[in-house]
């Protein structure tokens, strides 16, 4: 009875989920579904918070076609929606040390590492897949024009889920290019930070030594004593 | 992987041996003489690899012991744990199978009236029929009548025959030639629209209509976008039946699915049943590699012998003459008999003609096994495995250059991706386990002997005695497909269905018991065969722990 | 001891399934290798022969990004080839009578508006595993060529790739599907042989030829289907 009027209130959805059906409750979201269908996920499926990419996944409604994007864990259901995750397309990452990588004038290293780039054609499937609604295609063109410092930034929220490249017509892997570009611009373009410098240094020198075989040697009724009594730095 | 020297050197003699070849003409052996070379050599009638059932409709029959193991099977549910009340589906017609009979079965149906769900294992359409290359026969030529292709099948399949059966589809068989056509399926014509025929081996006349070497493709493309198109007909993928349901009048009333994916068991209440799996190469029965789709399992033949179905010549298979030996990747599949039927001649290591090329199936592959272990007159591969060679390129003398590049284009396509040139090159081949001639027993319309059940296709059995001919097999799933189709859906708007009940299974479960095999039988139907060097059972715990909430055994 | 002597005796090649590496003998095509894994194969696995289109499979190689397809169970696995098996891309499948269609491009844009929009990336005839020139009938249906799609799209096994590739979304297999279907229908010419005995079977024609047979005795059949005139080549 009880379970009854509980039915009545939840409206149960079609979806299919690599074209078979199932009638879920609505509320859920893509990955939640999936389970409730009684999939065990093994691959397409991580951090369930929409921050490792590991479920990227691909969905159209029967009377639409028009291929949307989405991550499984973020997007909720919706009635006759047909979903497939698809595993990683092949890409084949440029092995590279970091190092090496130092920018120079009159040199693109991205195309370095990334040749085939150049035959980007513009056709913006990449910014229509990305399911963190990145501006896929721009950073395409400005790693192209060697601007490496906007790669960085526009690809900032990137999960590295993969779907750009298994959209890209031309086989390009947008998300391994703006990788590359992330790093080269943490360790060679991002202002340096002199304070994080000089306390390695310190530290190295051994400065801070003597005060901390102190503290170990502390006894507890001391450590809480020095616990409590320590300087808060007041709040920004 | 081209073919290695000291095969070439046994090529150079099939080469210098052509011209002398296509004058030769060797005469059809005759139908007393085809008796004692079938015997003789042929799988069927060796001893090894064979037992009696011990229970079941043909107990004491002896059957291959693959297919055996898979009729005195276990069930897959345990009938105390599963709910009949949990109605998931409630249909006019459950198809279970979506090949060439299923979807045929399918549409009548539905034209009909009725509603209908097909469960399929893999996906829609899936099936022997897609992989049929050859062709399908109807005696449609003016030269031609369905009494000859009647006569023709009856001789072909020795005259054990059910002759019923065999008129059903002689009769029946240009109509669904032209149904299909209707439907959009383009059949190999001449410019002015005459059907362009061939003739297969054991036919008096050419009668074999192909849509080049695609045919079941073709045709299989065709039904399953119809069936997709047509309102009231659902189905589900991924989902095969495991059991059939029955009710207290001891009709077939419905099934209980599977879901491979999740292993969630769905029920099915229905008032007519339509079982269409097909055939069972996947057994390997005798060691045979097989032409057979991943999913030819057996299941239908396993579930309808456990309603008290009897099956009829369940002893005897199809070994297809022409299956490929080399490269290693195609051990087993099958070089279409259409390239008998342009003239492939079939030849020794010494490039002699090992028998008439037109010769009915068991019969060239018996002389086959005379010719590679009697005779010791076969081609050893490096892998091992031996075979005689088929003369692909002398099509191409006889009918002009080009034949083979327009008549065969998938079989020429498939062997380049590994540096065989066939229109230059003959092919390797050996007896592969093809067919199942026999099946479950059944009437003109494929009704079995319980009430509410079909088996129309490759499941049922009598049609084509103990051999089957060319052409007749994508025949015979259109007419008894359509039959089928046609007449369930008569009986379900009459019958009335009693009380759901698995008892047939608690039933057949105590016998196992009693006879002391429940632990030496497999759990049927096998719905999949394992060819995973390391079977990844380290879920094994997950499905013991369903097993005891009663839910599915998944071995 | 025989087992070492056949291990050193067959190539071990690395391989990646979805960037997992595995050591398989060479000689497999990518089904049996998997299998060879230890996979067991529930989609992407059909007819095993290459006509179903059930395995549909993109690879490249560690050392060459180039995107290449192949059916699984027709290719052989290479040295340092990565795998990954699609399973099916949603697609349009839209519904419609055949028998009330007319073969025209109108109609099929009718049921396929978005065929208008290909922009010829080529990426569909890249991807096709049978290798058709998929991009070549995608212009012959514009063009309302049906003859050409259908020749050209005739070894089409439905694996679905193209439209994975398809950067415009566009299924080019479903396209095929319904203009083969019109063709077949409606533009090759009709069998009279075939409408003429239809007819005759229908008006009972072969009935009593078929009783008497079916009550001849076993002997005698064998006898007039020995004696039976076969049709010369």
């Amino acid at each position: 009875m009880a379970e009854v009027a509980e039915k009545e209130k939840v409206q149960m959805l079609d979806i299919y989920v690599m074209g078979k059906r199932y009638k879920v409750p609505e509320g859920l979201t893509i990955q939640t579904a999936l389970e409730y269908c009684g999939y065990h996920i093994i691959r397409g499926c991580g951090c369930r918070a929409g921050f490792c990419g590991a479920c990227g996944t691909i969905y159209n409604f029967t009377y639409d076609p028009t291929i949307r994007y989405a991550l499984g864990c973020q997007k909720e259901i919706e009635q006759n929606m047909v979903i497939t995750q698809i595993p990683f397309f092949p890409a084949t990452e440029a092995l590279y040390n970091v190092e090496d990588l130092e920018p120079k004038e009159g040199e693109n290293k991205l195309v370095e590492l990334y040749p085939d780039i150049l035959t980007c054609f513009g056709c913006n499937n990449c910014t229509k897949t990305c399911p963190q609604d990145l501006e896929v295609m721009e950073f395409m063109s400005a790693a192209i024009r060697g601007d490496i410092k906007r790669v960085a930034e526009l690809s900032f929220d990137c999960l590295i889920c993969g779907l750009c490249a298994a959209r890209c017509p031309q086989g390009l892997q947008p998300y391994n290019v703006a990788l590359a570009a992330r790093r080269i611009y943490g360790h060679y373009m991002a202002p340096k930070s002199q304070h994080n410098l000089n306390r390695v240094k310190e530290i190295e020198e051994g400065k801070f030594n003597v005060e901390l075989e102190e503290l170990k040697k502390a006894s507890e009724a001391e450590l809480r004593k020095r616990y409590a009594a320590r300087e808060i730095e007041p709040a920004k | 992987m081209p073919y290695p020297p000291y095969m070439e050197e046994s090529i150079r003699k099939l080469e210098a041996s052509r011209q002398r070849r296509m004058k030769e003409e060797i005469p059809l052996i005759s139908s007393d003489e085809r008796d004692i070379i079938v015997r003789k050599y042929h799988p069927d009638y060796r001893e090894t690899g064979k037992r009696k059932l011990l229970l079941g409709p043909n107990k004491d029959e002896t059957m291959p012991e693959e297919l055996a193991n898979q009729l005195e099977g276990n069930s897959r549910v345990d009938p105390d744990k599963v709910d009949l009340s949990k109605i998931g589906y409630d249909v006019d017609v459950l198809i279970i199978g979506s090949g060439g009979a299923g979807l045929s079965a399918a549409l009548l149906a539905q034209e009909n009236g009725a509603k209908v769900l097909i469960a399929t294992k893999l996906r829609l359409g899936d099936s022997n029929t897609i992989g049929a290359e050859g062709g399908t026969q109807a005696a449609d030529r003016p030269n031609d009548s369905p009494v000859l292709h009647y006569l023709d099948t009856m001789g072909g399949g020795h005259f054990e025959n059910v002759p019923e059966l065999v008129w059903a589809m002689a009769r029946d068989a240009p109509m669904a030639i032209k149904w299909l056509e209707d439907l959009g399926v383009n059949w190999d014509k001449e410019t002015d629209g005459s059907m362009r025929e061939l003739e297969l081996a054991g036919e008096c006349r050419r009668r074999v209509h192909s849509c080049k070497d695609y045919t079941g493709l073709e045709v299989m493309r065709v039904l399953r976008d119809e069936v997709r198109c047509r309102d009231n007909i659902d189905y589900i993928e991924f989902e095969p039946a495991i059991e059939l349901i029955m009710d207290d009048e001891g009709q077939v009333a419905g099934a209980i699915l599977v879901n491979l994916e999740t292993n969630e068991l769905s029920l099915v209440r229905a008032k007519a049943v339509i079982v269409a799996t097909g055939g069972l190469g996947r057994l390997h029965t005798q060691g045979f590699p097989t032409t057979n789709h991943y999913g030819a399992t057996a299941d239908g033949l396993a579930m309808a012998y456990r309603v008290g179905c009897s099956l009829i010549y369940g002893d005897s298979i199809q070994y297809h003459p022409t299956g490929a030996v080399y490269p290693l990747q195609f051990v087993g599949i099958l070089i279409t008999e259409n390239v008998r039927a342009l003239g492939g001649q079939i030849i020794n290591i010494d490039g002699e003609q090992v028998a008439c090329n037109l010769e009915p199936r068991d019969i060239l592959a018996s002389f086959e096994i005379r010719e590679c272990t009697e005779r010791h007159k076969g081609i050893t591969t490096p892998a091992g495995n031996v075979g005689v060679w088929e003369d692909i390129p002398l099509i191409d003398m006889i009918h002009g250059e080009g034949t083979i590049a327009r008549r065969l284009p998938s079989l020429v396509h498939k062997f380049s991706r590994f540096n065989i040139d066939l229109i230059h090159e003959p092919v390797l081949v050996y007896p592969t386990l093809h067919y199942q001639n026999g099946g479950v027993r059944m009437d003109a319309n494929s009704a079995t002997e319980v009430p509410g059940l079909w088996v129309p296709g490759e499941v049922g059995g009598g049609v084509h005695g103990r051999n089957r001919l060319g052409g007749n097999a994508t025949l015979d799933i259109y007419v008894f497909g359509r039959r089928a189709g046609r007449e369930a859906t008569r009986y379900a708007k009459e019958v009335k269905l009693g009380k759901l009940t698995l008892n047939h299974v608690r039933q057949w479960q105590k016998e196992l018991e009693w006879l002391g095999i429940v632990k030496e039988r497999p759990f049927s139907p096998m719905l999949l065969p394992n060819y995973a060097r390391q079977p990844s059972d380290y879920l094994a715990d997950l499905y013991t722990e369903k097993l005891q909430s009663g839910l599915v055994k998944l071995a | 001891m025989a087992e070492a002597e056949v291990a050193e005796k067959v190539r071990m090649l690395d391989i990646y399934i979805m960037e997992k590496h595995y050591q398989v003998p060479e000689g497999l095509t990518i089904q049996t290798a998997l299998e060879y894994c230890g996979y067991r194969l529930i989609r992407g696995c059909g007819c095993r022969g290459g006509s179903c289109g059930a395995c549909a499979t993109v690879y490249n190689f560690t050392h060459d990004p180039t995107l290449r397809y192949g059916l699984a169970c027709q290719t052989a696995v290479e040295l340092d080839m990565c795998v990954v098996q699609i399973p099916c891309f949603p697609t349009a499948k839209p519904i419609y009578d055949i028998k009330k269609l007319r073969p025209t491009v109108d109609q099929v844009l009718g049921i396929y508006p978005d065929l208008a929009t290909c922009f010829g990336c080529n990426n569909c005839t890249q991807s096709c595993p049978q290798d058709i020139e998929v991009m070549d009938f995608m212009s012959a249906a514009l063009r309302g060529d049906f003859p050409a799609v259908t020749a050209e799209s005739f070894e089409c096994v439905m694996c679905g790739m193209c439209a994975a590739r398809c950067p415009q979304g566009l299924s080019p297999y479903n396209i095929a599907m319904l203009i083969r279907r019109l063709h077949g229908r409606y533009l090759l010419p009709k069998s009279k042989h075939l409408e003429e005995k239809v007819k005759e079977i229908e008006e009972g024609k072969y009935d009593a030829e078929y009783e008497k047979l079916r009550s001849t005795p076993m002997e005698e059949l064998r006898h007039i289907y020995d004696e039976r005139w076969i049709e010369p080549k």
